[in-house]
């Protein structure tokens, strides 16, 4: 038994290899969920009842044509060769013409996702500013006015359907009180004023130095942002509060407080200091919900984003695009989320 | 008050025999502890108005025909628009003319309906797939997993609108768009619940009797993974209700003239500034409702599962 344990410890490879072996190991736990979420979009563009030969050629191709694009697009094929097409194909960069935009859904999606990780990141800013000292607060002060406030808010979030939410608030700050710009990203005297560089219209603007611009697309994203924050700011808080509690309630806590420490300290460099990993954790899942739940959120503000782009899509039939956007947004959620774990192994030393 | 010990007839002495620390049978100790649980959560007041918000939604859907003023879908033209409190309208009309009030009440039973279906298929689902994994473990935990780890890295809405376009809308096809992603969270409690479970004594026991998988995965995995799902599938309802609300609001959910409420604020949209209340309202009543759900599995939550309890 003692030999064994002392061969392995013997043979253990270099600690650079295992750091390695691990990264080689998420990896191809990246990969497989990929190919997993390819195959289910596939899937459901093979359910689909949309032709997709028709899709391509439009309604009247004749007979011979119809025949040539559909041995073309490689339909007469297995299945299983169809989807091994199709891996080739998204690898590529490739996810075929939008029917809509007549252009590659790959093109599309690159001009409208900068708007879409405009408004989410604006909106994770709002919730983490707001929501952890509002979570630190309630934990702190835990069963008082502010915490059963703080809750309440919360639960509030939590219960609102967000395109009803858009619509009041637009209807409140923007058909009665003025007090924000409309729907779209700009008004209409300021559309194509700046010039493309990143996609974010208010990075852009900066970059141009057009400040008038770039105060209307502030007023125009700022009712929008407010939205998704509030959402992340729920589920932010919530998550704050439940961790400080568990690390306010440890001894060394107590004895930092014995020797005579300073509350803010205690609560600052002590709790929250230890809360750090976890809370980047949550903050990137709610940033990754974001960009999924700012689907409705563009809708109601039309937004030219990504959640605007697959709907329009979806309701026109455009396959291609709604599967790309699919894909696209799969893959933004899965890299956010083994992006949080990688940072968790990080700096979590019990979890290496 | 006579003799103690003696049950008095009526409610007293039911409360007696439910409050006892010897129960005489294994239905009396169940009850027992089913009522203990019950006070808990009974001292909850958040928890009891949400209680009291579903169950009035409850009855108002099923006495829905009886309770509302008009037929929801009957259109006048000549009353379209009207205000809240316009003669008979309590919450006005819509643009068709058709009593917002009672479109709202025969709405609730659609509400119920999806909940209801999805609470139903997804948990079961998630049960199946996560006892099994836990239980067998080896390949088919590696695959199963995989699987889950596939369908949670979807974002749900985004993969719901996929699959209502693929299967065609309406309410059925929602439901099982809904139940199609909501079902991972639960295969994941539910595989560790089952691996806490698996290796303790009673299994052995269980298995020394010669008890097969199928049974000890059915009578004696399942009861012990049931509270904990429960108080999942309570908070989930609120997310269930909001992505039917938000499916319909796309007109990929319940198609008009049904009266679904995420249907009926899309078809609010068009006259939200100047005729507010036909969005609003049932804005506010799936607010309420899921809101009441929220409470209620806070409130559970702190009854069936103390560990993490005061989490949200």
């Amino acid at each position: 038994m003692s030999a064994t344990t002392e061969a392995k410890k013997g043979r253990q490879p270099p600690p650079f290899l295992s750091y390695l072996a691990k990264i080689a190991k998420t990896l191809g736990s990246i990969a497989v969920t990929m190919i997993g979420l390819l195959f289910v979009t596939f899937v459901i563009g093979r359910i689909m009842p949309i032709d997709p030969v028709i899709a391509v050629l439009g309604e009247r191709a004749t007979k011979e044509t119809y025949d040539a694009t559909y041995i073309a697009m490689g339909l007469d094929k297995p299945y299983i060769v169809q989807f091994f097409y199709y891996l080739w194909d998204v690898i590529q960069g490739d996810f075929g013409p939008s029917r809509l935009t007549a252009r590659p859904v790959e093109d599309d999606i690159a001009r409208v996702f900068p708007a879409t990780l405009e408004l989410a990141t604006l909106g994770t800013l709002i919730g983490v500013f707001i929501g952890v000292p509002l979570g630190v607060l309630a934990a702190v002060k835990r069963g008082t006015l502010i915490d059963q406030i703080a809750r309440v808010v919360a639960l509030i979030g939590y219960s609102m359907p967000i395109f009803w939410l858009g619509l009041v608030g637009l209807l409140i700050f923007y058909g009665i009180l003025g007090w924000v710009g409309g729907p779209g990203r700009v008004g209409i005297f300021y559309v194509d004023l700046v010039p493309t560089v990143t996609g974010m219209i208010l990075i852009d603007s900066i970059l141009d130095g057009q400040w008038d611009v770039f105060w209307n697309a502030v007023s125009h994203i700022i009712l929008p942002a407010s939205l998704l924050g509030y959402y992340s700011l729920a589920y932010i808080s919530r998550m704050t509060r439940s961790f400080m509690l568990e690390q306010l309630s440890a001894e060394y806590i107590t004895t930092a407080r014995v020797k005579g420490m300073s509350e803010w300290a205690v609560i600052w460099r002590h709790a929250f200091g230890n809360i750090k990993v976890q809370l980047i954790t949550v903050i990137a899942l709610s940033y990754a919900g974001l960009l999924e739940g700012s689907v409705l959120t563009e809708i109601i503000f039309s937004w030219p984003g990504i959640g605007s782009y697959i709907t329009t899509a979806l309701l026109s039939a455009d396959m291609n695009a709604v599967l790309g956007g699919t894909v696209v947004v799969g893959l933004v959620f899965v890299c956010l989320n083994i992006f949080s774990d990688l940072l968790y192994k990080f700096f979590d030393p019990r979890a290496q | 008050m006579t003799a103690v010990g003696i049950p008095e007839p009526g409610k007293p002495g039911w409360r007696q025999w439910l409050l006892t620390d010897t129960p005489t049978s294994r239905r009396h100790a169940r009850a027992a502890s089913l009522y203990q649980s019950w006070l808990t959560l009974k001292s909850n007041k958040l928890a009891m108005i949400g209680l009291g918000i579903l169950v009035f939604l409850a009855l108002v859907a099923l006495f829905a025909p009886i309770l509302s003023p008009y037929d929801p879908f009957a259109q006048d033209l000549g009353n379209r628009l009207q205000p809240l409190g316009a003669d008979g309208h309590l919450l006005g009309t819509d643009s068709l003319g058709r009593d917002i009030l009672s479109r709202l009440i025969h709405g609730s039973r659609i509400t119920l309906y999806i909940v209801s279906l999805v609470a139903l298929i997804a948990p079961i689902a998630g049960l199946i797939v996560g006892t099994v994994a836990g239980y067998v473990g080896g390949w088919s935990d590696t695959v199963l997993m995989r699987i889950t780890d596939i369908f949670l890295a979807f974002p749900r809405l985004v993969l719901a609108l996929a699959f209502v376009a693929a299967l065609g809308a309406g309410i059925e096809n929602a439901v099982l768009a809904i139940a199609l992603t909501a079902w991972p969270p639960y295969a994941r409690i539910a595989r560790a619940e089952t691996l806490s479970i698996r290796k303790s004594d009673y299994i052995s026991a269980v298995k020394l009797q010669g008890a097969g998988p199928l049974r000890i995965i059915t009578k004696h995995i399942w009861p012990l993974c049931i509270s904990s799902l429960i108080v999942r599938v309570t908070l989930d309802m609120a997310g269930i209700i909001l992505a039917a609300a938000g499916l319909g609001f796309l007109g990929l959910g319940a198609q008009p003239p049904s009266p679904e409420w995420g249907a009926m604020i899309s078809e609010g949209r068009k006259f939200i500034l100047d005729h507010w209340w036909i969005a609003t309202m049932p804005g506010l009543a799936i607010f309420t409702v899921s809101l009441a759900f929220n409470l209620l599995g806070d409130g559970l939550r702190d009854v069936l599962d103390p560990k993490d309890g005061g989490e949200l």
